[in-house]
């Protein structure tokens, strides 16, 4: 799939409407605001234009501005995008790939991020795109931003730039040993370029400070509780604010009677349509406030996950675009016909929450009829376009503000705290915080999407596959394609009617596609009586994925591995969004036949390494996560509510699910970086399912996976067919 | 309202709340220690968690009235002379934090087991933080982080 095709498959996923605004920045006043110094632009280049088209969901990205760089006088380098940090260190590998560029000491850099009045316009964070395309973009401006400084150090020694050298945020001559820093060079200048060509940038085989463990920035202001979150924002005269929320999901209001929380002293409420709020001095009064107000709402009857498959599988009522099969070769049926070998299997996958720690939370500040609001967001720009569209103000009266936030999987694409932050501190006057409960992060935000997916394969006996049919239904078409070689194909999304509201998480549907393959190739390894790491390499020529399949294989000590019925072990591997992906894991079985994850190894490739602490962090991270789906996360739902909707019911990772873990990185400096924040997730749950199936026999195809006898306890799942 | 006095961090701070109203509220809206987070107001994620006498509570489920009398420590309690604890250098040389929501509650209660426990098995660091969850899935390096501490000459018992 194209990378823009994909991009746009997410944004798809999002319920609101993104509306079609960007922002010009006056580059003059913006250059008034430093007072001086260097301030580098980056202009249109092709390589992004290209990605970013011209309907990139009602926007197009600003061709003349995708990001920029400021130098001052004392040296500090400020650089302002928004991409927006939640968690996956990008605020410090995309400084370290500046300083790389600009030749300079890692920490004189300020990274300026997420703050939709100071940087370019940005789509979001999501989709593994901030290394691939906001780095390269960043290393083009620090590195144009150099050659700017040599050229202006060789003109006021009128010597050859080419005889200059830059390093440590100087500018050399190595004839006679003059120097002059970036500082000197720029001051009592107001010096703007616009870079629009093509720059050379530098190998990653001779990066010094990219390339390298630069710890977190700031990371002491984290252990010591220092940093501001979204929801820790406080601004003078504060009120606090809670929303009432439906009954159910397609609730309509009947009744409210809001004179009992009226009478509550200091307690203000709002009510504008179906928005009902209260707001107060301090959260205490506004939770009696919620709690004393009396409404009456009619629930319709709705689905429950007993009939979501059934649902998922029925032709959409509303007409959907029909997208086609994303991929089609040779003759299916054909070659199906005459295959000795054939398989037709059903995999399932459940809705499963996000969860981020830290919950939506917004704090909103109306001054002489501008709207600012500081939350946790990961599309900043996104959020502003809510607000302009729910309050009908223009651009310019409205600045969102995203402080590093508690993390959010591909969650918090929406502004819903920011909204009804905005209109609460509109009704009182005063500057509002929301922060949403644990139980309304569950219940009022999205989904990753359930989804149904049906593979048909056919194979030679000596292990050659010839078919491969892959429908998935509804949970969307992230890495649907295999990447194995089968001559004929029929590959293909279906959108289906979701019961609930779902949008992208982490790694979009490349999990239950990686789900599905990657059993499915297990199961016909089995039946055509190879080894499942044997039969992959047989049919895989992509030399990369090989790669992370023997690092993994071998670090696993995958060939002297014999399952027994206690203990299994499996593998399974992929690639999605640039990253290569390949898992061994080692499961216990126990005797009650609960799920133990006692090992797992894990192989990753995405191009040059930028930061190999952070990548690690996030390939760990990564595993740890997919362990919820594969073994125990699940929302329970029922006629409009959420059956499970706190940590008490929805089981999440923790210490004790925690296997050991080892990650071998393979670093190819010949090859561009690509974002790793994503896929790392999705090779755990087949390699679990087919360690569980070389220990019992058992083949389990619907995530979270559980043993049908096992006893009741934590890691049974529900809703196993 | 009930009016109390809160000795956080070795001060006596005055505090005018509900009497019910949760340790984590009046420390994060009342006295502005907003170091101790939100991530579930049942007990059941651990990243409001604070000291108690040393003990590790979840401040969610502590009515603050119920805590006058005791020495509270929070996050922001832990630094000496601008030096940070063992516990907490630890967890920056480890790196084991990605979005950092839950590193408060878990150097809270990793000081609260190294206190009890000067040296514990990797069973006994699981045994003792199973109730804190990172969802960003750091537990491994929170593990190593804790080790480190242990290892520490400064002692993470002396905070």
């Amino acid at each position: 799939m194209k990378v823009r095709d994909a991009l746009l498959d997410e944004l798809a996923q999002h319920t609101i409407d993104d509306k079609p605004y960007w922002f010009r920045l006056d580059r003059r006043d913006f250059l008034k605001l430093f007072g001086g110094g260097l301030l580098v632009c980056l202009a249109d280049v092709s390589t992004w234009a290209q990605e970013s088209g011209r309907n990139f969901g009602g926007h197009e990205l600003p061709k003349d501005i995708a990001s920029w760089l400021h130098i001052a006088a004392d040296g500090r380098v400020t650089v302002f995008t928004g991409k927006v940090e939640v968690g996956q260190n990008i605020r410090t590998s995309l400084a370290q790939q500046v300083a790389e560029e600009l030749r300079v000491p890692f920490d004189t850099i300020t990274m300026v991020m997420g703050d939709t009045d100071l940087v370019p316009w940005d789509a979001g964070t999501f989709g593994s795109r901030t290394t691939p395309t906001m780095g390269p973009q960043l290393r083009t401006m620090a590195a144009a931003a150099r050659d700017m400084l040599i050229e202006t150090a060789a003109a006021r020694w009128k010597v050859d730039p080419a005889t200059l050298t830059a390093a440590d945020a100087k500018v050399t001559n190595p004839r006679n040993g003059h120097s002059l820093t970036y500082g000197e060079l720029t001051r009592g200048e107001k010096l703007m370029k616009t870079v629009s060509g093509e720059v050379a940038l530098t190998p990653a085989s001779d990066w010094k400070v990219a390339g390298t463990a630069v710890p977190k920035v700031n990371g002491r202001d984290f252990v010591t509780g220092k940093h501001k979150y979204p929801s820790d924002i406080v601004r003078p005269g504060m009120m606090f604010g809670k929303v009432l929320r439906p009954a159910g999901f397609n609730a309509t209001l009947v009744s409210v009677d809001t004179s009992g929380a009226e009478k509550i002293s200091g307690a203000k409420v709002v009510q504008d349509g179906n928005f009902i709020a209260v707001a107060a001095a301090d959260a205490s009064t506004a939770k009696s406030a919620l709690s004393a107000l009396r409404a009456t709402w009619n629930v319709p009857a709705q689905p429950s996950n007993k009939e979501l498959f059934a649902l998922l599988k029925q032709p959409p009522a509303t007409q959907q675009e029909d997208r086609g099969p994303e991929h089609v070769s040779g003759s299916v049926p054909q070659a199906m016909a005459s295959a000795p070998i054939q398989l037709h299997q059903q995999y399932t996958v459940q809705y499963i929450a996000h969860a981020p720690l830290e919950p939506r939370a917004a704090v909103a500040e109306w001054v002489n009829g501008k709207l600012t609001v500081w939350t946790g967001t990961q599309r900043p720009f996104g959020v502003r376009d809510e607000l302009m569209a729910a309050f009908h103000i223009p651009v310019e009266q409205v600045r969102v503000i995203q402080p590093d936030m508690g993390s959010g999987y591909g969650g918090k694409h929406t502004g819903e705290a920011a909204v009804e932050a905005a209109r609460l501190a509109k009704a009182t006057g005063k500057p509002v915080k929301v922060v949403w409960t644990r139980e309304e992060e569950f219940t009022w935000a999205y989904f990753r999407p359930a989804g149904l997916i049906e593979i048909s394969s056919g194979a030679q006996h000596d292990g050659t596959l010839v078919a491969w049919e892959h429908h998935n239904y509804n949970s969307g078409p992230a890495a649907i394609t295999t990447p194995y070689n089968v001559a004929n194909q029929l590959i293909q999304f279906h959108p289906a009617n979701s019961p609930l509201r779902q949008g992208s998480y982490r790694s979009l549907a490349a999990t239950a596609n990686h789900f599905a393959r990657e059993s499915h190739m297990d199961e016909v390894a089995h039946a055509v009586g190879m080894d499942p790491l044997e039969f992959r390499m047989k049919n895989l020529s992509d030399p990369r994925l090989r790669a992370v399949f023997q690092a993994a294989a071998e670090k696993f000590g995958w060939s002297g591995s014999k399952s027994t019925s206690q203990r299994g072990f499996g593998i399974a591997g992929g690639t999605d969004k640039g990253g290569y992906v390949a898992t061994c894991v080692e499961v216990e079985i126990n005797p009650d036949k609960k799920i133990k994850i006692r090992r797992v190894v894990q192989a990753w490739e995405s191009g040059a390494i930028v930061n190999p602490d952070g990548l690690r962090n996030q390939v760990g991270g990564a595993i740890v996560q997919a362990i919820g789906g594969a073994l125990f996360e699940s929302i329970q739902f029922a006629n409009g509510r959420i059956l499970n909707p706190h940590f008490a019911q929805y089981r999440v990772p923790r210490f004790s699910d925690t296997p050991q873990i080892e990650i071998v990185l393979i670093d190819r400096k010949d090859l561009p970086s690509a974002g790793a924040g994503e896929s790392g997730i999705v090779g755990l749950a087949p390699a679990v399912g087919n360690a569980i199936y070389a220990a019992t026999g058992t083949r389990l195809r619907n995530m979270p996976m559980a043993l049908p006898s096992a006893a009741s306890g934590e890691t049974v799942s529900m809703f196993r067919s | 309202m009930a009016d109390f006095v809160l000795k956080v961090n070795g001060t006596e701070l005055h505090v005018s709340a509900p009497a019910d109203e949760s340790l984590l509220f009046v420390l994060r809206d009342r006295l502005n220690l907003t170091g101790t987070k939100y991530g579930c107001g049942e007990g059941q994620c651990g990243a409001c968690t604070v000291l108690l006498d040393g003990k590790p509570a979840r401040s969610c489920i502590t009515p603050a009235s119920g805590a006058a009398g005791t020495n509270i420590t929070t996050i922001e309690g832990l630094e000496q002379n601008g030096q940070v604890s063992p516990v907490q250098q630890a967890f920056l040389e480890e790196g084991a934090f990605q979005c950092g929501y839950c590193t408060s509650g878990m150097v809270l209660s990793a000081t609260a087991l190294l206190r009890k426990t000067p040296h514990p098995t990797d069973e006994q660091i699981v045994a003792h933080m199973d109730g804190n969850i990172c969802r960003c899935g750091t537990y491994p390096r929170i593990i190593d982080a804790v080790k480190r501490a242990s290892q520490s000459p400064a002692k993470a018992g002396g905070q």
